[in-house]
């Protein structure tokens, strides 16, 4: 007799969860141009425009230019958009619309293997939408320091933090206009309310106490001076953070997900 | 061995005033290279069946054994030794035909080099010839549905599970599925198909089972469930008597020339021993008009899950 206490028990994964990010890796290849054209323009241009725009009004921010400032929110909010984008649309595309997920439990695989390897590669995908837009910074000399190499492993991290969010999300969806909630709810907030166009020292302090606990603050946090060339503070809180949320999130979207296929 | 093992299943969705159990007590047990056919309305619970016996939900009382493992415990290993064609066309739409059957290869950790130089075999198998690069969504139906069971048989294996492998299909490419799924039986694979067709069932399966409201109701050879159920004549009687339809002819004459009279709608089915006595009074009833044909298992079918429509 299923309960939901087995649908929430731990997930039980095997190595075939890489056939199944392998799988989604060789479609990607088929069409990288052009993803990674949609998951570098938006953001591009958004930083140049405002930074330079805006820039123009705002000449320093924490003690560099704005678009320097802007460029570790950029970066960090655009890894979040292209995990989140990746977990809810693309992935629902394959969990309900083209039953690509069925097809793949009827090998020896199991739901935990496809729902885990959704997870890596929505955060592979951001990873990779992240590096281009980290040489567009560096090609620009935002990035001179070679600690800005080290934000690679943090936006892989973000990507895996929000992909596990955005599976929750997959796993109630009854059709694809349901995110819209998601985003207008829950993501544009964030972006606002994170550091990303402005410093979180500028809301309202019952705002910042809660903004500073939203997943895209820790990663804001930790991008931004390692572009600038900085150590980060307190990097341990920031990435337990970010690795607390994934956990949580991905054992949530794993036990949803579950439910919903597994009856 | 049994490639499927099944005995006491039951399924209940829900919990409280809301369960619904839609498998209710079915034992099923497959003898190695055998077809079986699963025949039942929509909602019968067949296709929850092959559902628990591939482990993908788990059953609420029962045991099952799937090419002698214990399901759902080592479901995932029976699975590497069992092909599946799902209802539902699930082919990767981003992929050409040849990469579609080399990635699901790979969730069975098949390696490349092992399955790309059968894939032209795979291929012909489908009758998709020549097709290793043409994308899916240049495939009609038929073929699409042949390329689901090329795909199936990457992994080489023991038992192959069909769910309404010729729903939508047309004639011609019904008829090449069957051929196929002859020829794989020849060659050892057992099948077990669920069907609603019933010529279907009769053409392939060597031993079936109908099901209604989740349980099997009767089992055995094609010939032997018709034999067993149902009189071996039946004489469709239509049209017009003494200004009203076959109806009302069945309700005065039917109990007295035939064992047994169904009126569905417009047609009165008689099923009898001895067809003799009821045609010789039909000849005297000219607006009545009739088709006298041997029972078969739709017949049978209709008999044991009624005429009522299934929505």
């Amino acid at each position: 007799m299923t309960s939901v206490t087995d649908h929430f028990a731990p997930p039980r994964l095997s190595l075939r969860l890489f056939a199944v990010w392998r799988r989604n890796f060789l479609v990607w290849c088929k069409l990288a141009l052009p993803s990674i054209v949609g998951n570098l323009a938006d953001p591009v241009i958004y930083m140049l425009g405002l930074g330079y725009g805006l820039g123009m009004l705002v000449p320093e921010v924490e003690g560099v230019s704005y678009i320097a400032f802007l460029a570790g929110g950029t970066l960090a909010y655009s890894t979040m958009n292209a995990a989140t984008f990746e977990a809810l649309y693309s992935g629902f595309s394959r969990m309900h619309t083209q039953k690509t997920w069925e097809a793949i439990m009827n090998a020896p695989v199991s739901l935990d293997d496809i729902v885990a390897a959704e997870l890596l590669w929505a955060a592979s995908k951001a990873c990779l939408a992240g590096v281009a837009i980290l040489a567009v910074i560096a090609a620009f000399g935002f990035a001179a320091s070679p600690l800005a190499l080290a934000v690679i492993p943090v936006i892989f991290l973000t990507g895996l933090c929000f992909a596990a969010l955005g599976l929750i999300m997959t796993a109630l969806a009854p059709s694809y206009d349901f995110f819209m909630y998601y985003f207008t709810l829950v993501i544009t907030p964030m972006t606002l309310l994170s550091g990303v166009f402005f410093p979180q020292g500028q809301l309202p302090d019952a705002v910042r106490a809660v903004a500073q606990w939203l997943p895209l603050s820790h990663a804001v946090a930790l991008v931004r001076p390692l572009l600038l060339g900085q150590m980060p503070g307190q990097i341990g809180l920031h990435l337990a953070v970010l690795a607390g949320i994934t956990v949580a999130a991905f054992w949530l979207a794993l036990g949803l997900t579950r439910r919903r296929l597994l009856k | 061995m049994s490639p499927l093992e099944i005995s006491g299943l039951v399924k209940r969705f829900g919990e409280g005033a809301e369960a619904r159990e839609v498998v209710r007590g079915l034992d099923l047990s497959l003898a190695p290279g055998e077809c079986f056919a699963l025949l039942g309305p929509n909602g019968a619970g067949k296709t929850t069946t092959l559902r628990c016996a591939l482990g993908l939900t788990a059953a609420t009382a029962g045991s099952i054994r799937l090419c002698g493992l214990p399901v759902p415990e080592r479901a995932r290993d029976a699975r590497a030794r069992v092909g599946v064609v799902p209802q539902l066309d699930s082919l990767d739409p981003d992929f050409t035909c040849a990469e579609n059957l080399l990635v699901f290869a790979g969730y069975f950790g098949l390696p490349e080099r092992d399955v790309r130089p059968r894939i032209p075999e795979l291929l012909a198998f489908a009758g998709l010839e020549g097709k290793e690069n043409a994308r899916i969504q240049s495939l009609s139906g038929g073929m699409k549905r042949r390329l689901t069971l090329a795909r199936a048989l990457v992994n080489r294996p023991e038992l192959l599970i069909l769910d309404e492998p010729t729903t939508g299909l047309d004639p011609q490419a019904r008829h090449l599925i069957w051929e196929r799924l002859r020829r794989l039986t020849a060659e050892g694979t057992t099948i077990l198909l669920t069907t609603h067709f019933m010529d279907e069932a009769e053409r392939l399966a060597n031993r079936l089972a109908i099901m209604d409201a989740g349980r099997i109701l009767a089992q055995g050879s094609p010939r032997e469930v018709i034999a067993a159920h149902i009189e071996p004549q039946v004489v469709e009687i239509f049209g017009e008597w003494q200004g009203e339809g076959a109806a009302a002819w069945a309700a005065a004459h039917a109990h007295a020339l035939c064992q047994r009279c169904e009126v569905s709608g417009e047609t009165a089915f008689c099923y009898t021993t001895d067809a003799a006595p009821l045609l010789a009074h039909l000849a005297h009833q000219p607006g009545l008009r009739s088709l006298h044909r041997p029972a078969n298992l739709e017949d049978v079918f209709l008999k044991l899950t009624g005429r009522d429509l299934r929505d």
